[in-house]
């Protein structure tokens, strides 16, 4: 029996308003909420709902034996949240008919993987439990960003707990082999590997609607057919799409959704099934391993990254940013927090790509800006002021590593202070309740035992910040004093 | 070919582009071109055209020797062609004013009397279409197409006319009529048309009511700079400087680059602005620097000719061309060339075929301060555009616009059969 786990991505970011360079200082509020608001309901109206509407009715007409999967980002569900909450009413219902499986993933759709293995993890943590709050599944199958995979980040999603994860079936890395296996990863073996089918994704996403196909039209019945014809050992077929190709890029005149709609009962009559990717690796062996030290996704042509980080510019944008990871992390101010998330959104980097000049006009398709150029200085204009906002929360002048350690130091003189206050008054009332004498004598001792205390608790993480520990330790107090 | 300007004796792009022009096409191979100016100074670069000077035509004989000829015009011209052209002077024209050897004087340049000389340049050019074996007529400019009318009803051979500018572009939309009339009757006998953007073809087709099907456009070309330009020493300086390139009139939209200025010097007083180039607008700049309070970080430096402009260029970390109406614009591919990213205004054509600049409506005070800001504050974008800008000026050879006006002549020749 063949299995073919769908994923439906949904993603949208917190896209940029105009940003002029004399707004920096001046104003903090990045965001375009007119353009967001517009995309996110005309996306909703065409795509998202009848899709959702789409799957349900699929799920329900097969009794329950159609499974699928879906990666939803952070970004995308507050949007939802703001604009079309009746969305994410409807993925409710979808989690409730235990046939969905929410796919984990990065919160912003970021490219923290690539650049701080900790972030990364932390957005990944943010993502899974908005998504159990929400679901209530604790989701056990990693998706990155586009599907962002090497080694190196096999091993991460491994320390995270996660024992399988999903990514592109790049022709440049499996070579002869087919993706319609599973694998385990060379560097974290306890993960087990699914891998995208492209060719068969593609053709529903790119030439469902394609007259000059030559399969061109595709049926539900001829396309089950080439699934349940593949040689008998390959058993999974992963198809990752974009929910919003569903009624947007491939309008509900096509005759899409009734396309999905067939195909659980020509995959009944061929003996095909519709699993969620849980279900898969639970009942299918991984056949071997597969290494990928340079990092792949499912973007473009080449399949790397080069979507992100393939110009000077990008990797500028990306360093500036990811330089206050730790920064950002220390601190807490709410708002700074959540414009750190919004900024860290793939799509503002891909915007910056050149790559459209060559090759490919898919990129300047989907931006919002008239040239990479433009994309890369509204950016860094609203990441000069982020950046000035997060160096106000704690002068550049101290490093991290002392940051943290005051940081401790005073949280830990906070919960002393409190717990000594505790003492004084239950000693108080000691006091007043018995003789005087005695009652002195217990103040001083515990008086005297406070600061040996509190000096044990600066010294474990302060050591290499002895020296300059005086003038920071002034900006530390002041910020104290200034909360 | 007839044209008005010719390296290095120019006044303005046409001369440049002209020159480009003639040269990528014979790189082309298999081409004779006689390039006709109205006043040739006998230091033009030869050997891929040859050069006939208008007031070197005799339009009324004279006896004259060889040795006279030869001492009076043999540094620009072989007397034989004098006497070849002589022996086709068509009509008395004894009662103009003329030289000892039968020639009207021309200015070559752009004088009051204009309109008369360019009336003069079209009688010669009776002499020589009667002289001279071709195929095919090309006038650059307004300037040169009586003159290109008036061989092709000579000759009967197709005429090709070349809009480098046309009055509206120059007028800011109140065309003179006279020009307008020229023209007008230079496209109605145009056998076809080249313009040098989409924009000016628009401008044809709309303001002149040419069928389009009769208007192609070439875009312009660069010509690679000498390596003694290229490599000419940065002068040291401390601030960031960014630059307007031009003629200080209308057409340019000085003003945009002012207030522009005005609007990045609030906030980074890093930067200087220089403003090179003569026009009617430059006492109106300066007033109005003066007035925005940032003559302190504004300069003017007149009017640049030759090596300064590259000079400039190179003392330049921003070049930008706020251009209210630009046919072409030639200067920020040279900017380009020099590693000098530049900012145009969409409505100049040459951002029809450029990818790495930046591109701003000239009225866009804002977009186009806040894309000088970028360029002086983050060094990636700046470094990307450069790098980037060079590769690009590269691939924009003279030699592929060359290709495209023969491919154009050879349509035209045989649509007649």
């Amino acid at each position: 029996m063949k299995s073919v786990c769908f994923y439906f991505k949904i993603h949208q970011p917190y896209r940029l308003k105009r940003y002029r360079f004399f707004d920096i200082g001046n104003d903090h509020y990045y965001y375009d909420d007119f353009a967001d608001d517009e995309i996110m309901s005309r996306l909703a109206a065409n795509s998202y709902m009848p899709m959702a509407d789409t799957l349900l009715e699929m799920i329900e007409k097969s009794n329950r034996e159609f499974k699928c999967s879906i990666c939803i980002s952070g970004t995308a569900i507050e949007q939802f949240q703001l604009y079309v909450p009746e969305f994410i009413d409807k993925l409710r219902q979808l989690a409730d008919t235990g046939c969905v499986e929410f796919i984990s993933g990065t919160y912003a759709h970021s490219l923290a993987s690539l650049e701080d293995p900790e972030e990364f993890m932390r957005e990944v943590k943010a993502h899974d439990n908005l998504i159990y709050r929400l679901f209530g599944q604790k989701p056990q199958v990693f998706a990155n960003t586009e599907l962002i995979y090497d080694d190196d980040i096999a091993m991460l999603v491994s320390a995270m707990g996660f024992r399988t994860c999903l990514t592109d079936g790049a022709k440049h890395v499996l070579g002869w082999k087919s993706p319609n296996y599973v694998y385990r990863a060379v560097t974290a073996p306890s993960v087990k590997l699914l891998l995208t089918n492209d060719k068969l994704a593609d053709d529903i996403s790119m030439n469902f609607n394609n007259p000059e196909w030559d399969e061109y039209p595709l049926t539900a019945d001829k396309y089950v057919n080439w699934i349940a014809s593949l040689p008998e050992e390959e058993q999974v077929v992963n198809l990752y799409m974009s929910m919003d190709t569903f009624g947007s890029f491939l309008p509900a005149g096509t005759g899409i959704f009734e396309f999905m709609k067939a195909l659980p009962q020509f995959g009944k009559e061929k003996g095909v099934m519709f699993s969620t990717p849980s279900e898969v690796v639970g009942k299918i062996k991984p056949v071997d391993e597969i290494s990928v030290p340079y990092p792949i996704s499912d973007i473009d042509e080449a399949r790397d990254v080069s979507a992100w980080k393939g110009n000077e510019l990008q990797n500028e944008a990306l360093r500036k940013l990811y330089a206050v990871a730790e920064r950002v992390n220390l601190c807490d101010d709410r708002r700074l927090k959540q414009d750190w998330e919004y900024l860290q959104s793939s799509d503002h980097f891909y915007y910056m790509s050149t790559k459209n000049m060559a090759d490919g006009a898919s990129h300047a398709a989907f931006s919002p800006y008239d040239s990479p150029f433009a994309a890369f200085t509204n950016y860094m204009n609203v990441l000069a002021d982020f950046l000035v906002r997060v160096e106000e929360q704690y002068p550049e002048s101290i490093d991290n590593e002392e940051l943290n350690s005051l940081l401790l130091t005073i949280r830990n003189q906070a919960s002393e202070i409190t717990s000594l206050k505790k003492e004084v008054t239950s000693l108080r009332t000691d006091m007043e309740n018995s003789g005087d004498a005695a009652g002195e004598m217990v103040v001083e001792e515990k008086v005297e035992k406070a600061p040996a205390k509190k000096a044990s608790a600066k010294k474990a993480p302060a050591k290499k910040a002895e020296p300059k520990k005086a003038p920071a330790k002034k900006a530390a107090a002041k910020k104290a004093t200034a909360k | 070919m007839f044209g008005w300007e010719f390296p290095p004796h120019i006044l303005g792009g046409l001369g440049t582009a002209s020159y480009g022009l003639t040269k990528g096409m014979h790189a082309n191979g298999d081409m004779d071109i006689t390039f006709v100016i109205p006043k040739p100074w006998g230091d033009e670069e030869k050997g891929f055209a040859n050069i006939i000077g208008a007031c070197n035509t005799p339009v009324a004989w004279r006896d004259v020797n060889w040795d006279y000829v030869n001492s009076r015009i043999g540094k620009v011209m072989d007397p034989q062609l004098y006497y070849d052209l002589r022996d086709h002077i068509y009509a008395d024209f004894n009662y103009m004013r003329l030289n000892d050897l039968g020639c009207i004087e021309f200015s070559g340049r752009y004088p009051d009397n204009i309109l008369e000389e360019i009336n003069n340049y079209s009688i010669v050019a009776g002499v020589i279409a009667r002289t001279v074996p071709f195929d095919i007529i090309h006038s650059h400019d307004w300037l040169t197409y009586p003159a290109g009318i008036h061989a092709k009803n000579v000759t009967g051979k197709p005429l090709v006319i070349h809009v480098h500018a046309s009055e509206f572009d120059r007028s800011r939309g109140k065309p003179n009529p006279t020009v307008f009339g020229i023209e007008k009757d230079g496209m109605n006998n145009a056998d076809h048309i080249i313009t040098v953007s989409n924009l000016t073809r628009r401008t044809v087709i709309e303001k002149y009511g040419i069928d389009p099907a009769k208007v192609t456009t070439v875009h312009n070309a660069v010509i690679p700079l000498s390596d003694e330009l290229l490599n000419l020493e940065r002068r040291d300086r401390k601030d960031k400087v960014i630059t307007f390139l031009g003629r200080i009139t209308m057409q340019k939209g000085p003003e945009y680059f002012v207030e522009a200025a005005a609007k990045v010097l609030q906030k980074n007083k890093n930067v200087r602005f220089v403003m090179a180039g003569g026009g009617d607008m430059e006492a109106a700049m300066i007033r109005l620097a003066a007035k925005r309070n940032i003559a302190d970080r504004f300069h003017f430096t007149g009017f640049l000719r030759g090596k300064e402009v590259y000079q400039m260029f190179r003392d330049s970390d921003v070049y930008v061309m706020p251009s209210v109406s630009e046919p072409f614009g030639i200067s920020p591919l040279e900017a380009m060339e020099m590693g000098v990213p530049s900012i145009i205004s969409k409505q100049s054509g040459c951002a029809e075929i450029l990818d790495n600049v930046i591109k701003t409506d000239y009225w866009d005070i804002d977009a186009m301060a806040d894309a000088m800001h970028a360029l002086v504050s983050y060094p990636a974008l700046h470094n990307s555009l450069r790098d980037r800008g060079i590769e690009e000026i590269h691939g924009i050879t003279w030699e592929k616009a060359g290709k495209k006006v023969i491919d154009i002549y050879k349509n035209v020749i045989a649509s007649r059969g």
